[in-house]
């Protein structure tokens, strides 16, 4: 802004009092959750939600207050007539076969499915303006819907809410597997949330560590919902979720311990305070089955048992609105410890930077004996630069061979020998315990196709039929224009008159 | 010479011919960009519009305010015209019509009523008066209707008083008295000039002179409640309430000059991008004037950008500052706190900090209860309204009773005379977008020109100039329609995605893909015309040998 200009006189209007409003009973609520989940692959899940609650009708109100309630999408419900709004950001897949069933699951990508009011008439184009304005709040590419990936299922996706008819022709649904999700998609999100990231539990919401992660899906739920038991009146619904995966192997330096401070590098400090209703719930069920094998600290002081997806589970709850939380000592790290160890292992990855360091993964394991060891790496193929390549593409990349280095038990017990005199081929690794010996082994170098893009295709094909197009055409336009008669031989051509050389030579008659 | 001969050398003419007549044609029509026609002339000739503002007055007189005789020979209409003067292109001129008339039986009566204002409401029932006339009473100079010491009188509606004398040379003065009022409820310079300020030089109008509001179809109006410390402050705003009864009122006045939506939010955990300074002789903070205008971005970036609509916003902020930082006041130039302790921006809205009182902090604990005093906030938003619009302070004249604005807070020639200015400056934006459109399209000729952009310059056109034509007849409200509509057909006509087709399609890229083609085709056929053509021109000359 350029200009600001201080407001100084004012005596130019002077209002009546109007009748005094009293302060009405709040028509809005917020309850904040953390749902910590030890995974049994040895990760950890961290699932948000944020459930704010308004008792209005935003349909019908032509000026519209709000409190907690964001603006920005309650313009797009009462512009567009949205009865729903699904929309979640995944970054990752959940692998239900390593973590268990997810609370809530989204495909990798953008996802965003819209029940409209019946009262909409065109909804393509609704529709079309919908994604085109989400695609603006949450900075995603929701602007490349369009008819060709956009469906009206039957049958599935059935509203979540309040509903009086599904006639499925107000429903639209979409997914755009491509999308990446990234900080710029985080930042718009935790603008919606009334307090910001300045209190509660969105404290933990920092992105760099957030999207270090096997699993980030953020997502965005409005629905309508009762606003009583009987239903008389309906209330708008929006739930913020944000499920993360940590890798724990990866922050923890192959323990699987976690606390709030290593996951978030943040501590929770103070209760957010226009919620009503904030909590942690850390999943402890391994600790009542198996006999103490992990501790929380600090303790709970309240439990919370129930079915959870089919199973048994027994959760640890801290309420960050009970002062007893937090005063003892200023902020809440949650932290949990695994009693015995797992497993004697050690995993050591570092991550590639593009041109800049390559992968290491190194893995300290215990072989059986007779056993046979498997390690794969996934990895995308993926174009290079084009400055990148070598002269010889085709030729291949090639992948630096592992190396096991390991301690194999002696057969034989040898003598410990003194190193000065033994001979020097058996002296080159130093070993400790002579019930051992050490051996470092090396795979293969291995040799990667990568994709080579053809650089000069386009430009080859016009150049190949301009030219096919102009033979064809230079032989028919000689065919045409050319005359052609039969010329008398006169002294005879140049291979007659080469015979007639030879011919001489030979002292033969000429032709 | 030989039938072979003449059937080849035809063979090589017809596919010259063939070349020449298809082959160039179909090439030529292929590669066409196509460009509708466009009323050049018609937009250079906009360029010197010379706009007629006519603002007719009807001049009533009552019996006793002018000499008989003078009376007699009223003449039927004056016309005052006097050119404003702008260093700008257009050229705009001003008329006031005066069309003079004895007053009817019931006006009579109405203004030899006790006041004014009684006087005024029973004039205004039978008839509404169009948008931008004036209607000036002349009364008796000894009528008691106005105080002894003054002049004239201006409404909030409309209408205009001025006193009467009896003097040979009355009709010169009381037409002076007129036109000294009809200045002051109708357009002027300066009110021109602060609309035209994106058009004029910037030498006369400096960026820190108050810009008014863009002129736009609509406008979103939100309220935003800052509360950058809830754990201190619970504060509670009847913004609804204040809506209903203060904000509605004064933009349902306003409606002539677009659609308004209006909206609130509640914002925690916003603070301003300023730290304030402690000033220990009075133990409060202060922001100083220089630092105000940093203030705004960092606030922006939370208050969410209105994703419904394509209209511009109007932010107005209420800041409760937080516990550790109140109070706080706003200093201005001079380092005197402002009174309203309220500032804003021109185009974007404005700011008002609100401190708790300091004895509710010693009453009970954490957090307060704050009731905001919503009629206090609301004068101060509604004038940062007014000033945003650019609906300027009246200039009274001298010895002249004002009687300020009504209930909705706007008196309705000053909606005149923003209707005026508006529409000055639709047309000036309509103008200009036109012609940069016209020139760019002239400079780069493979723009296509689609059909439907064109029949949108054309509508544009026809409509800036029925816009002038109404102006110069005195019908405001249709000319402020037309010149609306003279703005949105030529931004559509601007900003249509379809002229951006081709214009990345660089010539170098065309002859590389035309060259392997073209030129193995050319040089055959031009070769072998040369051919003919040295032929003919040789069996030309060898029968003038023979002669």
């Amino acid at each position: 802004m350029a200009a600001a200009v201080p407001l100084a006189v004012l005596a130019l209007l002077l209002l009546g009092p109007g009748g005094w409003g009293y302060a009405e009973p709040l028509r809005d609520s917020l309850r904040e959750e953390l749902v910590i989940t030890p995974l049994p692959s040895g990760d950890v899940a961290a699932t948000f939600q944020f459930r704010t609650r308004w008792d209005s009708d935003l349909l019908q109100e032509e000026v519209s207050h709000y409190r907690l309630f964001p603006k920005a999408l309650g313009q797009l419900i009462s512009k567009y007539s949205l009865r729903e709004l699904h929309l979640s950001l995944t970054q990752g897949f959940w692998r239900t076969r390593y973590w268990g069933p997810p609370f809530l699951q989204a495909p990798s990508g953008a996802e965003l499915w819209v029940w409209f009011q019946d009262t909409v008439t065109d909804v393509d184009k609704s529709w079309k303006e919908l994604s085109n304005i989400l695609s603006g709040i949450f900075c995603a590419s929701l602007n490349f819907i369009d008819s060709s990936n956009t469906v009206t299922p039957t049958a599935s996706f059935k509203p979540l809410g309040l509903a009086n008819g599904t006639d499925h022709y107000f429903l639209r649904y979409a997914v755009l597997p491509r999308e990446v999700v990234c900080t710029e998609n985080l930042t718009p999100w935790k603008k919606l949330l009334p307090c910001s990231s300045k209190a509660g539990l969105s404290v933990l919401l920092k992105a760099d560590r957030l999207f270090h992660t096997s699993y980030h899906s953020q997502a965005v739920h409005i629905r309508p919902v009762c606003r009583n038991a009987r239903c008389t009146s309906v209330s708008w619904e929006l739930r913020q979720t944000l499920s993360v995966v940590f890798d724990a192997f990866v922050t923890g330096q192959g323990k699987k311990d976690w606390s709030l401070f290593r996951m978030f590098s943040r501590t929770l400090t103070e209760p957010c305070p226009l919620a009503s209703e904030s909590r942690v719930y850390v999943d402890i069920t391994s600790s009542s089955q198996d006999n103490e094998t992990l501790e929380v600290n600090p303790p709970p002081l309240t439990t919370y048992q129930d079915v959870i997806l089919g199973t048994r589970k027994t959760y640890a709850v801290y309420d960050l609105l009970d002062m007893a939380v937090i005063s003892s000592s200023r902020n809440l790290n949650i932290q949990l410890k695994w009693k015995r160890p797992l497993e004697n292992g050690y995993i050591h990855y570092q991550p590639a930077q593009d041109r800049l360091q390559p992968h290491l993964l190194e893995m300290l394991i215990q072989l059986p004996a007779n056993s046979v060891s498997k390690v794969s790496i996934q990895f995308e193929r993926a174009l290079l630069k084009w400055t990148e390549y070598t002269p010889d593409p085709n030729h291949g990349f090639y992948v630096s061979p592992s190396v096991i280095s390991a301690l194999v038990p002696s057969m034989v017990a040898a003598k410990p020998v003194d190193w000065e005199e033994s001979p020097l081929f058996s002296s080159l690794f130093p070993v400790s315990d002579s019930s051992s010996y050490f051996v470092r082994l090396y795979t293969e170098p291995l040799l990667v196709s990568l994709p080579t893009p053809d650089f000069s295709m386009p430009y080859n094909v016009i150049c190949l039929t301009c030219t096919v197009v102009a033979v064809c055409y230079g032989s028919f336009y000689n065919l045409l224009t050319r005359t052609f008669h039969i010329e008398e031989p006169s002294t005879g051509g140049l291979a007659k008159r080469l015979a007639n050389l030879i011919r001489r030579a030979r002292g033969v008659p000429p032709l | 010479v030989p039938p072979e001969v003449v059937r080849g050398k035809r063979a090589a003419l017809y596919f010259a011919a063939v070349a020449i007549v298809l082959g160039l044609p179909i090439w030529w029509k292929t590669t066409e960009t196509y460009r509708a026609p466009l009323p050049y002339s018609e937009i250079s000739g906009l360029n010197a519009l010379q706009l007629r503002l006519m603002v007719p007055i009807t001049v009533v007189f009552t019996r006793e305010s002018v000499p008989l005789d003078d009376q007699e020979k009223l003449p039927f209409t004056v016309v005052h015209e006097r050119e404003i003067p702008l260093k700008y292109k257009m050229k705009i001129k001003c008329r006031f019509q005066k069309a003079y008339r004895r007053a009817l039986d019931h006006e009579e009566e109405a203004l030899s009523r006790g006041s004014v204002q009684e006087a005024e409401t029973t004039l205004a029932e039978p008839q509404e008066q169009a948008e931008g006339s004036l209607t000036v009473y002349v009364i008796s100079e000894h009528s008691s209707l106005l105080p002894q010491d003054r002049m004239s009188y201006i409404g909030p509606k409309r209408t205009a008083v001025v006193r009467g004398i009896m003097h040979r040379e009355a009709f010169n003065i009381i037409g002076r008295r007129i036109i000294q009022v009809a200045q002051a409820m109708s357009l002027t310079e300066d009110v021109l000039a602060a609309a035209l300020a994106d058009h004029l030089p910037e030498d006369k109008w400096s960026s820190d002179k108050r810009r008014p509001l863009k002129s736009s179809l609509g406008y979103e109006i939100t309220f935003s409640l800052l509360n950058p410390d809830p754990k201190s402050h619970d504060v509670y705003w009847d913004i609804e309430g204040a809506v209903r009864r203060y904000v509605r009122p004064f933009l349902n006045a306003l409606s002539a000059v677009g659609n308004f939506s209006v909206d609130s939010q509640i914002l925690y955990y916003a603070v301003l991008g300023v730290n304030p300074r402690f000033d220990p002789a009075s133990s409060s903070y202060y922001l100083a004037a220089h630092s105000l205008p940093h203030v705004i971005n960092p606030v922006e970036s939370r208050l969410g950008s209105s994703a419904a609509s394509l209209y511009p916003v109007l932010n107005f902020l209420l800041y409760v500052p937080e516990l550790a930082h109140s109070p706080l006041y706003i200093q201005d130039k001079d380092g005197a706190p402002v009174a309203t302790n309220a500032f804003h921006s021109p185009r974007w809205g404005g700011i008002m900090v609100y401190n708790v009182d300091p004895k509710a902090y010693n009453a009970s604990e954490l957090p307060v209860k704050v009731e905001v005093d919503i009629v206090r906030v609301m004068e101060v938003f509604l004038a940062q309204l007014r000033l945003l619009f650019g609906i300027a302070q009246p200039q009274v004249p001298p010895k002249c009773l004002f009687s300020g604005p009504q209930s909705e807070g706007l008196m309705a020639w000053e909606l005149d005379r923003l209707l005026w200015a508006r529409s000055v400056e639709n047309l000036a934006t309509a103008t200009t977008t036109l012609t940069s459109l016209a020139q760019l399209l002239g400079k780069i000729s493979n723009i296509v020109i689609k059909d439907d952009v064109a029949s949108e310059v054309y509508k544009a056109v026809a409509a800036v100039q029925k816009a002038a034509e109404e102006l110069a007849s005195g019908h405001l409200a249709s000319a402020f329609v037309a010149s609306q509509e003279a703005v949105t057909s030529s931004e559509r006509a601007f900003f249509d995605p379809s002229l951006l087709h081709l214009l990345y399609f660089p010539d170098d890229q065309k002859f590389a893909i035309y060259i392997p083609l073209f030129l193995p085709m050319a040089v055959p056929i031009l070769l072998s015309l040369v051919k003919i053509f040295l032929e003919t021109r040789k069996s030309w000359k060898k029968p003038e040998k023979t002669d």
